[in-house]
């Protein structure tokens, strides 16, 4: 079974080279791991940082958004006949030792998109965060009717068919909702593993916003009314 | 009898469905969004052609009179503007990022051999 890591990255050249290093050499059941980062058109040295460890990296000539480098991601790993895709951030919030767990599902055959999500046990996370992710998950139900205790995790993972038959079309942070109307509407089967994020001042600076929530809201609005 | 401004507005908003309904069969509008856009050019149909309808709205809204021709005539023009608008840019922002997409995908070929097989 061949694995692909596609990590999106854009500005992350203090964070990336450790991120592609600690992805695990060995797991048990996968015969090949591959690195993919997709570098969304940074203005620093992210392609640069993440070319020295080893990973593959595909540059976007300009930024084109979290949906973008996971269009690209995607696209690579039907290029390449992968079989899992995991999907990271470059920000280093995720542990890479919960590779193995996260594809567990779709290794066993029980799930073909599997999310890590952060909240099914006891959160240390900033309070607005924890707003931020509830008022998004009602948002994915209410919009896509996928009931999800984190729908903005970037820590996921795709079986063979999900990767073949994920459409995806926004180019924002939306995407992380829009992966769940792509579930519903392949009847994919889901399911949801518990991974430990490890929150920095520099990951947290980085993540979402209230400001860049109610842009993503009314993208999801537009985009069921296009 | 018709006025000239309600068959005008009513020929330009046939038009404005007619759009919608190409545009959806054409792929690139989604079946809730022709509903809504549908909803909302015939509502301004029945609007033009029964004027009296809106009176009785704008009655029970409290406005106390219909909003006159000119005003109707410049909101339904700015929607259908804002429509086509919204339409061509997200078309525009989707390709740009398929182009930047496939750019990539072609360019990396030489860091394959860098591929990490771990």
């Amino acid at each position: 079974m061949r694995l692909l890591i596609g990590i999106p990255a854009y500005n992350e050249e203090i964070t990336i080279g450790k991120v592609v290093t600690s992805i695990p050499k060995k797991i048990k059941g996968i015969t090949r791991i591959d690195t993919v980062v997709v570098d969304d058109g940074s203005s620093d040295h992210t392609y640069q940082k993440a070319s020295k460890v080893g990973a593959t990296v595909l540059q976007h000539l300009i930024n084109r958004g979290l949906g973008g480098a996971l269009k690209t991601i995607f696209a690579y790993a039907r290029e390449c006949n992968c079989d899992v895709l995991v999907t990271l951030d470059a920000d280093g919030q995720h542990d890479s030792g919960d590779i193995p767990k996260v594809i567990a599902p779709i290794f066993y055959s029980h799930a073909d998109v599997v999310i890590g999500t952060r909240w099914l046990t006891k959160s240390t996370a900033p309070l607005a965060r924890k707003i931020i992710n509830k008022l998004a998950n009602v948002v994915t139900y209410v919009f896509f009717g996928v009931g999800t205790s984190d729908s903005q995790s970037g820590f996921r993972a795709f079986s063979k068919r999900a990767i073949g038959n994920l459409k995806l079309n926004a180019d924002g942070m939306e995407v992380s909702s829009e992966v769940f109307k792509e579930i519903k509407r392949n009847q994919l089967r889901y399911k949801e593993v518990t991974i430990i994020p490890v929150y920095t001042q520099y990951s947290q600076a980085k993540g979402q916003r209230i400001s860049n929530s109610i842009n993503v809201f009314f993208q999801l609005l537009l985009r069921l009314l296009q | 009898m018709m006025s000239i401004t309600q068959i005008s507005l009513t020929v330009f908003l046939l038009f404005a469905v007619s759009r919608v309904f190409l545009r959806f069969r054409g792929g690139s509008l989604s079946l809730l969004g022709f509903v809504f856009w549908t909803i909302l050019f015939n509502s301004a149909i029945i609007a033009v052609l029964f004027p009296v309808l809106t009176s009785q709205v704008a009655v029970i809204l409290g406005i106390g009179r219909g909003a006159d021709a000119i005003l109707y005539t410049s909101v339904v023009i700015l929607f259908y503007l804002v429509f086509r608008l919204y339409v061509y840019i997200k078309d525009i922002r989707l390709e740009i990022t398929e182009l930047v997409s496939k750019l990539a995908l072609k360019r990396p070929k030489k860091h394959d051999r860098k591929t990490s097989k771990h």
